[in-house]
């Protein structure tokens, strides 16, 4: 059973703490991704799981061993660096054998493992040139090979991608995804802050937020069913509307009434405790529509600019109780004058209500 | 006139005069020679752009040629002719009589010793001093220590060494510290820098100790260029602290390595206010230079002398081309 288990993990430079108490369970072979905005700690997180920063605090064990104290080679892990780091005096061939050849490993088995890697990656005519005589994308296959070889229980990528263009890098996601298909039993941790690669590799994503954990959650659970304000905004692109509000009825479902006095109800169950306090009401973009005929809206405002992208119209709109103007993201073409007036609705199922802490009130 | 009064004097014409040659040169380029405007106005800028270059490289050229190229060609044509025939042509009469003279195989000698002991020791320790001292908190402090050699003439340096090595008669107390540590363990006072063939590296300890800071310095800068992932990786790949300085650290620095180590024996080959100041070449302790010296201004003997000179530009010539070639490289 290779998997990871976090134990109120903290980081601490001096006085000042940047993780405060990460508790996490990982099993073997699942594909984790940590996200976060810059600064949020999940780089260091990783690091701390590589061995390559000191735990201030907390247990670490991979496989069931306590790590705090074991250096990174004997951790069962392999890292991918953002810039690669590849050894740039060696060849292909001597950057994936070098973790070998220091645990002096059999030259024959060497040539063995480094072989198979470079089969699975297609470095096969690559192996006597130099990094430097690589492209981004090659070098960063390299940069995997290496992980390979060490065969590792648990590979951590460090924003993989981050230093790759926009096609290699959609090129270079599909093949780890491939990679973690082709070994089920491996673990594997994946640092990024691009909510894409968050969606598409992820078996869990954890969201961190200034060294807490926000959220820990499939794809699709964290965007349908976000806990917080922080995870409904972080995810999702464009990001969650958010209104300002005030709970008015509680119950089976709640009614909220919005700064214009629309009332909305969401059927969403509520603590009669919270009727009269303030709420915020949450609505993605895609999930918005047009008002067709008489129908009372949920929202109204006036356009303020209008982005046709063809497949998709992205719709600004200033609506009263919001400095920033509402995005609503509709499929197809549509027109509309700048400062017309436009009425938008949604389905009840895809509203969402977080009361003044910040907490949906589906996590209540 | 007061020398001061002098000296400012000299500074304003040399400054005003190169900012006014600057100046008043490119004027005459873009307004008289190539004036940006007219039916030609492009093809003018252009040209103009094309001469510039070579308008602010002038004086640095001209300079050059006058001080060292001119004098290379003149030492040439001085090393074939005699001096007491007045200056006729003898062909390669002055290096024959150099090459059956044991004085100079004995400086061709040491100079290889010296080739290979002070590149050598200057830039391992030099290295060892980067590695150590990016390390440790006072690491600053102690890299101050070792690069203020730098700052010493070669005279000045040899006159504090020549201390240290100092011999007293047997009777009195011993100031060189060599000396006192040597009694105190027991020895007799010994003059060291009579003792062939070991004086010279008491010679060579003294550039050692003068270039190790410069090797440091360079190094310094070498090995935080080297990128931390990569130190990283090593570790995480299970390469402990020897094996990430030797095969993860040192081959990314080879370059620079090279260019410390080549730019170290240049100074080596023309080694000479040392050998003069503490031994003057007596006991086997004679080099190149302190050899050209010798003949050109003890014995007066042009021809000879200006021999052994060429000898010694033909020695840098070829490591100075390699050390260029590597310091363009490590530019790229």
């Amino acid at each position: 059973m290779a998997g990871l288990a976090l134990k109120q993990i903290r980081k601490s430079y001096g006085p000042v703490d940047v993780i405060h108490g990460v508790d996490l369970d990982i099993d073997e072979g699942e594909f984790i991704v940590f996200v976060g905005p810059s600064g949020c700690g999940k780089s260091t997180l990783l690091r701390m799981i590589a061995g390559l920063e000191t735990i201030s605090g907390g247990e670490l064990h991979i496989d069931g061993q306590l790590v705090n104290d074991i250096p990174p080679s004997m951790r069962g892990i392999a890292m991918v660096f953002q810039s690669y780091a590849l050894y740039p005096h060696m060849t292909v061939f001597d950057n994936m054998a070098f973790g070998m050849r220091i645990a002096k490993a059999d030259a024959a088995e060497i040539k063995r493992r480094v072989g198979e890697a470079a089969e699975i990656l297609q470095l096969e005519p690559y192996l006597d040139r130099l990094p430097k005589a690589l492209s981004g994308g090659q070098r960063q296959r390299v940069a995997i090979g290496r992980a390979i070889v060490r065969n590792p229980k648990v590979f951590l990528f460090d924003e993989p991608l981050s230093n790759l263009d926009a096609a290699l890098r959609v090129a270079t996601r599909i093949e780890i995804a491939k990679l973690h298909e082709s070994m089920p039993s491996s673990t594997m941790i994946y640092v990024t802050h691009d909510q894409v690669e968050a969606m598409t590799l992820a078996d869990r994503i954890v969201v961190l937020s200034a060294g807490n954990i926000e959220q820990v959650g499939s794809p699709l659970g964290l965007y349908d069913n976000p806990r917080n304000l922080f995870v409904a905004q972080f995810i999702g692109s464009p990001a969650m509307n958010i209104v300002p509000a005030k709970i008015v009825k509680t119950g089976t479902k709640t009614t909220i009434e919005l700064p214009d006095g629309g009332k909305v109800v969401a059927p969403i169950k509520s603590g009669s405790a919270l009727e009269g306090s303030n709420a915020s009401f949450g609505i993605r973009p895609e999930d918005l529509s047009i008002v067709d005929g008489d129908k009372k809206p949920v929202l109204q405002g006036q356009v303020s600019l209008v982005e046709s992208l063809g497949e998709v119209t992205m719709i600004y709109v200033d609506i009263e109780g919001r400095d920033e103007p509402l995005v609503a993201k509709l499929a197809g073409t549509h027109m509309f004058e700048r400062g017309s007036t436009i009425k938008l609705t949604a389905e009840p199922e895809k509203m969402h209500v977080f009361d003044s802490e910040g907490i949906s009130l589906q996590h209540l | 006139m007061n020398p001061a009064i002098l000296a400012i004097l000299t500074i304003i014409i040399g400054v005003g005069g190169c900012v006014g040659y600057f100046y008043f040169s490119n004027q005459l380029l873009d307004k008289v020679i190539f004036p940006a405007r007219g039916p030609n106005i492009g093809r003018n800028i252009n040209r103009a752009n094309m001469v510039r270059p070579w308008l602010f490289l002038f004086p640095a050229i001209f300079a050059l040629g006058l001080y060292l190229a001119y004098p290379v060609f003149a030492t040439l044509w001085l090393s074939l002719t005699d001096r007491d025939q007045g200056g006729a042509f003898v062909g390669l009469a002055n290096y024959s009589q150099m090459s059956s003279e044991p004085k100079f195989w004995e400086a061709i000698g040491n100079n290889m010793l010296w080739l290979i002991v002070v590149p050598a020791m200057s830039t391992a320790f030099g290295l060892l001093a980067a590695q150590l001292t990016d390390r440790i908190s006072w690491g600053n402090i102690a890299k101050s220590m070792i690069f203020m050699p730098m700052a010493i003439s070669f005279v000045g340096a040899s006159v504090i060494w020549k201390l240290i090595y100092d011999t007293r008669p047997e009777n009195q107390d011993q100031i060189g510290v060599l000396n006192a540590v040597w009694v105190w363990f027991g020895g007799d006072p010994q003059t060291w820098l009579t003792i062939e063939p070991w004086n010279n590296f008491l010679l060579m300890v003294v550039l050692i100790w003068i270039q190790t800071g410069f090797a440091m310095v360079i190094l310094s800068a070498a090995l935080r260029g080297v990128p931390e992932d990569t130190i990283e990786a090593a570790i995480i790949d299970g390469a402990g602290p020897f094996q990430i300085f030797f095969k993860i650290k040192i081959p990314q620095i080879m370059s620079t390595i090279v260019v410390v180590w080549t730019t170290i024996t240049i100074v080596v080959l023309k080694v000479f206010d040392i050998v003069l100041a503490m031994t003057n070449g007596q006991w086997g302790t004679q080099v190149l230079a302190n050899y050209m010296y010798d003949k050109l201004f003890r014995s007066f003997d042009w021809g000879v002398g200006s021999a052994s000179a060429m000898i010694i530009m033909l020695l840098v010539s070829p490591i100075l081309v390699w050390n260029v070639y590597n310091a363009n490289k490590e530019m790229r």
